[in-house]
């Protein structure tokens, strides 16, 4: 085990090398690899965006272990790097090891939570965004039976089934939704296999809207739903193109805004909390040619009206994460 | 559960058995011939990567299949060369294949497609598509046996059909053929084998060799079949427990098929149900998923019979001068 952590540290040294004369921000991939069509992949297009506009630089790594994540912290503070912004819960506890040690360089944590006057906390309304969808979903359904599958078992993986079966069950109180999570390891995010086994389990229990929230566990969902002839729902980036017409919608989590923002702050960015809700855009769901025959104009301007809603505080939806349990879901 | 529901979750476990079939397989003919291969997890990447890759690129997935296989036994070259002929420690030739392939197939997807890491989702005839075998329409409406054969025997792609007709086959040639029988010696004793004057080194090979064509079928199966394309990591363990199942099969034929089949269904039981009430008890879906290790463990522990390698396994063999 030696000689893999030097072989680590090695490429880590390599990584860090490559951009070090002009960069000033760096960028912590999760686990999932910053071309997973989901929720890496938006903070790699934010970035390349913030790159395209400014001309400006930033460091990046992809996490290859759990090990790593300490290591990557530190490496990257210690060149210098101010932001580091970090990509998925899991990071929570490496910044909380690594923050004290250097007050002068602003953390920022996607999805993760962590109270330390030098992190930036960066959180999104998945429950809003997956109401949306799931009221969709409903209006979509011909069976009366929705699907959800999740990847990794965690908190905030619930707060995306919540909010979609509150969606569901808004539009249709006696609809049923089936709620799978594909394991309880980081491997969930990779397999689609299981992710396709799944998907034709729902379908034999009658589901036939799909809503995959797996990282590269929904490519196997979206790409078995599309074969058996049912609809599926993308998570996090635009995934309506991947299947055109046998994608229904995209639980849009804009990841790439929260990135470019941070980027385009730059050593000016503070510590301190973010929420990216509904107002704000920063959850959403996605239209574009390759659903525009699925979505009607009636269903479009029924979920426009419980959007208007949610953001006037006419509807509350409940946050599985505020008191780990869901009205409308059983885990 | 009713019968369908039921018939829903074998055919389910068959599918998820086919690629620890092969991998399992492929491990027995490996470490029957005193090769221990720790590798089947890598070798299954780089085939399911390859026939993904090339399967797109030619519109033909036997031409996937193809080259899957053939890199999958560049690898069980690789394996061989480090570990017969240069004598090198075995599981340290099987770690570094598992890290070599998947690195490289990421890197190559990565550099042949601009995708990320993955290949472009397969259409047509660059997948396998399921075989409904003969009358499979017209018996479905039997009770009971009918759906039997419509759901769970039939409706599987070739590859499924091929990993089932293995397990016979691979019975015969170990114990009913010359080559098996010198190829058992030579995991047992193989200076018995070498004073006989047969050659250790070429048996060695040719086990290792089979060994990799089989991990190819199994990535193929993987990539070609169940998914429509490589994503990186897909195997996600599998070929840890088919090794698992070997060991439970005490490196036995018959008994690692049954261990297959009883693991894919351990999965698909928990896929399908997240928690599962047993007599007011409710066993939960981890244990479930953790079930094929904590079985392996409970054998090697010597609980339930002694899990005994063949002899030889693991050992370099040296000619006396």
């Amino acid at each position: 085990m030696k000689h893999a952590a030097t072989f680590r540290a090695l490429l880590l040294g390599t990584a860090l090398c490559a951009g070090q004369a002009h960069a000033d921000a760096a960028l912590i991939f999760d686990l999932g690899g910053k071309f997973d069509k989901s929720f890496n992949e938006a903070a790699h297009n934010g970035a390349q965006r913030w790159k395209e506009e400014t001309g400006g630089d930033y460091l990046e790594i992809e996490l290859q272990s759990e090990a790593q994540r300490e290591q990557a912290l530190r490496r990257f503070a210690e060149a210098g790097a101010n932001p580091v912004i970090t990509m998925g819960f899991a990071m929570s506890t490496p910044i909380k090891e690594v923050a004290p040690d250097y007050p002068d360089t602003t953390f920022v944590t996607i999805d993760g939570w962590v109270e330390a006057p030098n992190v930036r906390v960066i959180g999104f309304t998945e429950h809003e965004g997956s109401y949306l969808v799931g009221m969709m979903a409903a209006m979509a359904s011909k069976s009366n039976t929705v699907g959800f599958i999740g990847g990794m078992d965690i908190p905030l993986i619930r707060r995306f089934a919540c909010g979609y079966a509150q969606g569901v069950k808004a539009v249709n109180p006696d609809a049923t939704v089936i709620s799978n999570m594909t394991g309880v390891t980081p491997t969930a995010w990779n397999d689609p296999v299981k992710g396709s086994e799944l998907t034709k389990a729902q379908i034999s229990q009658g589901a036939d809207v799909v809503y995959a929230a797996a990282g590269g566990t929904g490519v196997g969902v979206l790409q078995t739903a599309a074969d058996e002839n049912i609809l599926s729902i993308g998570v996090d980036s635009n995934q309506n193109h991947l299947h055109s017409g046998q994608v229904l919608t995209s639980m849009m989590k804009r990841v790439d805004v929260a990135v470019y923002d941070a980027l385009k702050s730059g050593e000016t960015l503070e510590g301190g909390y973010q929420l990216l809700d509904l107002a704000a855009e920063g959850v959403g769901y996605a239209m574009d040619e390759h659903n525009a025959d699925l979505v009607s104009a009636d269903m479009q301007a029924q979920v426009d009206a419980a959007k208007a809603s949610i953001i006037s505080g006419e509807i509350s939806v409940h946050d599985y994460m505020s008191d780990d349990s869901c009205p409308a879901l059983t885990f | 559960m009713d019968f369908l529901t039921l018939i829903q979750v074998l055919d389910s476990g068959v599918r998820l058995a086919t690629p620890l079939i092969f991998a399992c397989f492929a491990g027995l003919y490996s470490e029957r011939a005193g090769v221990v291969d720790i590798g089947l997890e890598g070798k299954m990447l780089m085939a399911a990567f390859l026939s993904a890759a090339v399967a797109f690129m030619t519109g033909s997935v036997l031409i996937g299949l193809l080259a899957g296989v053939a890199g999958s036994l560049m690898l069980a070259l690789l394996h061989g060369v480090a570990s017969i002929t240069f004598r090198g420690n075995q599981l340290i030739a099987g770690v570094a294949i598992n890290f070599l392939a998947a690195g490289i197939t990421v890197l190559m997807a990565q550099a042949w497609f601009q995708q990320g890491g993955r290949t472009p989702a397969l259409v047509g005839d660059a997948r396998f598509e399921p075989i409904t075998l003969p009358l499979a329409e017209t018996l479905q409406d039997i009770p009971f046996l009918g759906p039997i054969y419509h759901e769970l025997i039939s409706g599987h792609s070739l590859l499924v059909y091929i990993a089932f007709a293995i397990v016979p086959l691979s019975w015969w040639v170990l114990f009913r053929t010359r080559f098996g029988l010198r190829l058992r010696a030579v995991g047992e004793n193989p200076a018995a084998v070498d004073t006989a004057g047969i050659s250790v080194i070429r048996l060695r090979y040719s086990a290792v060799l089979i060994c990799g064509i089989l991990c190819g079928l199994g990535g193929v199966y993987m990539a070609t079949a169940l998914q429509a394309g490589f994503v990186k990591d897909m195997t996600a363990g599998r070929g840890f427990i088919a090794l698992a199942a070997l060991i439970f099969a005490k490196w036995r034929p018959w008994q690692a098929m049954a261990t297959c089949l009883l693991f894919g269904l351990l999965q698909s039981v928990a896929l399908r149900y997240q928690s599962i009430e047993l007599g007011g008890i409710t066993i939960p879906v981890q244990l479930m998923e953790a079930l094929p290790y904590i079985l392996t463990i409970i054998i090697l522990a010597g609980l339930i019979g002694r899990a005994v390698p063949p002899l030889a396994s693991g050992e370099p063999y040296t000619k006396e001068n």
